[in-house]
């Protein structure tokens, strides 16, 4: 079986919004930038599979799928639509090239949230329509009523939870692809709306836009197309269930499940100490946390307190969201996954700037598809073939 | 095959095709895949991995209908994808579950197609009008079989096909469907009756159409160590090909589907078939129009351009001719539930190779199969070829 490398990144964004860039172009131009870091290949020929990552609603079409190809150079060519998190489709990549007739394949997923006027009722129509749309209200409901549930079993403070945003936000400040840098302090995010309760709105990360572009390769090819290839170790991902009432309010089982499927492949037995720093989906500031314990990158309950005590920023033991995260970057939606993953793959190659992480040798990428799911995946990748 | 892993279909399950059937999408999605699950004679916990086909989320009024449907289809705590290319949804999630496996990531995969049009009202087509580009194409109101009828009447043109020719096609199929116990609209008609239906966009007429319908299939796919476990009789995934077209459909012309020719190539290679209309013994191309079936027949290398209709003509496309196709009774006589009417296909394709299709079966101890879809706005070939 060979390896699995990915070769090339490029993105476009992320910024509240792009008033000058329909979503092709958004596209077109993190294709362009992605191709050619890949060493200059030519989408034409030298690109065997394509994969979009994009839910219709969302881009305000049905079969979305139509619209994709001639703006990557796919036209007459072998591409297809993963309704989903942009790292399915990583994962999807990962498995046309372990087959052996693939050797590469380029993954492409994006946000082009300004151009969603409702939001909001589009994540109320992910509800069911029978249990639980007729609640009504904001969606995001879901998500106060989970951290709720989270603070109580665990013991997590408020106040750690806002330790996040402090953090991920200031780390954005060094990021050029992240819309929402800033310097705040803890009583800013504690003193913000409490939307949700006890869910703050400086505790939301905000859409933005963007597009993230990859392309994988074979073993055999990879180490042709780029001196700096990031090898993936491993990947998982899992459904936990669409049904409410019947999930785990505080352990984001999803994850855990996910992390298993890729730590096992990846040879991980000590996330802590294996892996050099994490980005981990935070659409919301106690999700790092939760996800975090999921992760098992440190006991249930406990990762407020590493927070506090700064073991995740960018200086301390194990960073986490070194990018900013969504909370800093701005979240890009269907594209979130492919976020984390970039930050990942410009840390391993040592492109980070600012906010490099020192000696990061492997890294982990996570992520969630949001309000209403309990779907996650994750990915190991190394420096280190 | 060089090393690469085999991927074998071990059980299939197909629901009833209806208009408007009482169980809900996540319903159909479940008996489907226990169906499948039972021809298989495996269980749930025995799978590990999970995909599904559906098509537009409008139909349902679902956002993230993947998400929606995952408990249905078994996909509770499991690695869990939807994939999505339109109406060729149904032939191409089954290939998503052969790299499943193929890649050696799993030994298990449950593939399940669903489709549940008749929640969107007034009609389902109306949520086909939203699959058109909202600046050069929505304002002039178009539906799809408008634009259908652009393609039919540039295929009839380029060829001097008659519809009389084309209408054979409803016919056979639609009484192919007498013998399946899911078909919608299984009848035994005429070219007359064809001729004389209700014109929709000339030239389509309403029995040149197949319906729209609730229904879902499934199949159960697993590595060939599991396969000699299982069964004595696993039909295997020997080639597997999709290709899209340009967004630009006004850019091409409509005669013939490259597309579907792309992707036939790409399966072909992998199968190792160098001559389709010999090596191949039954086909199931997809029908959603009679046009199409001849249209789909050519892009598929199964005949040269424009001869489609002579072979229609000839009976060389009946049960007992020389290549059988659509023995099922396809979409015009079964009904099209969308993603599950293309992994019908590919059931029946499994069912035929397998000697289990009842009073469908072809004569002859068919050996190789193929299964097409036909997607997105005039543009996405799907094709998996089957042997024994």
């Amino acid at each position: 079986m060979s390896e699995v490398a990915i070769v090339g990144v490029g993105c476009v964004g992320f910024r509240p919004i792009t008033p000058e860039l329909s979503y092709k172009e958004l596209m077109f131009e993190a294709a362009v930038k992605a191709y050619e870091d890949a060493g200059g290949i030519n989408p034409r020929e030298d690109i065997d599979v394509f994969v979009t990552c994009a839910e219709d609603y969302l881009e305000g079409f049905s079969i979305f799928d139509e619209f994709v190809p001639d703006q990557l150079g796919a036209a007459l060519r072998h591409l297809f639509t993963v309704s989903g998190d942009g790292m399915l489709g990583l994962a999807t990549a990962y498995m046309l090239i372990k087959t052996g007739y693939f050797d590469t394949v380029v993954v492409e997923a994006h946000s082009k949230a300004s151009d969603i006027l409702t939001y909001m009722d589009i994540v109320q129509f992910g509800l069911d329509p029978i249990f639980n749309r007729p609640l009504g209200g904001h969606p995001y409901y879901i998500a106060g009523l989970e951290m709720n549930r989270y603070l109580h079993d665990t013991g997590t403070t408020e106040e750690q939870c806002a330790q996040v945003v402090v953090k991920n936000r200031k780390n954005a400040i060094l990021n050029p692809y992240a819309a929402y840098g800033a310097d705040i302090t803890l009583d800013q995010v504690m003193h913000s709306e409490r939307l949700f309760h006890p869910l703050k709105k400086l505790e939301i990360s905000t859409p933005a836009d963007g597009c993230i572009v990859m392309v994988l390769a074979s073993e055999k090819v990879a180490e042709k197309l780029t001196d700096k290839p990031v090898w993936i170790k491993g990947v998982g991902w899992c459904t936990e269930t669409p049904s409410l009432e019947t999930r785990d309010w505080t352990r984001a089982v999803y994850t855990r499940l996910a992390a298993e499927m890729a730590y096992k492949e990846a040879k991980i037995t000590n996330p802590w100490k294996d892996i050099d720093f994490a980005e981990i989906h935070d659409l919301f500031a106690y999700k790092e946390l939760q996800h975090m314990e999921a992760l098992k990158l440190c006991d249930y309950g406990e990762a407020g307190k590493l927070t506090e005590e700064g073991l995740t920023s960018l200086n301390g033991e194990f960073p986490i969201n070194p990018s900013g995260g969504l909370l800093g970057m701005g979240y890009g939606l269907e594209a979130s996954g492919l976020q984390k993953v970039l930050e990942v793959v410009l840390q391993l190659r040592g492109e980070a700037g600012a906010r490099q992480v020192e000696d990061a040798e492997v890294g982990l990428a996570h992520t969630w598809r949001g309000i209403p799911t309990a779907t996650g995946a994750v990915a190991v990748l190394s420096n280190v073939k | 095959m060089f090393g690469k892993k085999r991927v074998a279909i071990v059980g299939a399950g197909v629901t009833l095709f209806r208009r408007n059937l009482k169980e809900t999408g996540k319903e159909l999605a479940y008996h489907a895949a226990k169906m499948a699950l039972e021809q298989a004679g495996m269980e749930l916990r025995d799978i590990q991995s999970v995909v599904m086909g559906t098509a537009p989320d409008a139909f349902d009024g679902v956002h993230m209908k993947g998400e929606y449907l995952a408990d249905g289809a078994g996909a509770y705590h499991k690695p869990y994808t939807r994939v999505f290319v339109g109406g060729g949804t149904g032939v191409f999630a089954p290939l998503a579950g052969w790299w499943h496996v193929a890649s050696g990531q799993f030994d298990t995969c449950l593939v399940v197609c669903e489709e549940k049009m008749s929640s969107c009202h007034p009609h389902p087509q109306y949520a086909f009008t939203t699959i058109f580009d909202p600046i050069l194409e929505r304002p002039i109101g178009m539906n799809l079989i408008w634009i259908f009828a652009l393609e039919m009447n540039r295929y009839m043109h380029k060829h001097n096909i008659k519809k009389e020719d084309i209408a054979l096609v409803s016919v056979k199929n639609k009484r192919n469907a007498l013998d399946n116990p899911i078909a919608q609209l299984a009848a035994n008609i005429t070219v007359e009756d064809v001729l004389n239906s209700e014109i929709m966009a000339w030239p389509v007429q309403r029995l040149d159409v197949s319906p729209t319908s609730d229904g879902a299939a499934a199949t159960v796919l697993v590595s060939e160590d599991v396969a000699k476990e299982v069964t004595d009789n696993p039909v295997w995934i020997d080639g597997v090909g999709w290709c899209i077209d340009s967004t630009h459909w006004t850019d091409r012309d409509l005669y013939y589907p490259d597309y579907v020719e792309y992707a036939a190539r790409m399966a072909y290679k992998m199968a190792g078939i160098k001559n389709p209309p010999k090596e191949i013994d039954v086909a199931e191309p997809y029908d959603p129009f009679d046009y199409k079936e001849l249209h789909h027949m050519e892009g598929l290398l199964l005949c040269k351009k424009g001869e489609a209709p002579k072979l229609t003509r000839e009976g060389v496309t009946q049960r007992d001719g020389d290549l059988p196709t659509c023995p099922s009774g396809g979409l015009l006589g079964c009904g099209n539930p969308i993603a599950a009417a293309g992994m019908m296909k590919v059931c029946e394709i499994f069912w035929q190779l397998r000697g289990e299709a009842g009073k469908r079966q072809v004569p002859g101890d068919p050996r190789t199969g193929v299964a097409q879809a036909w997607g997105d706005l005039m543009q996405y070939g799907s094709v998996i070829v089957l042997r024994r």
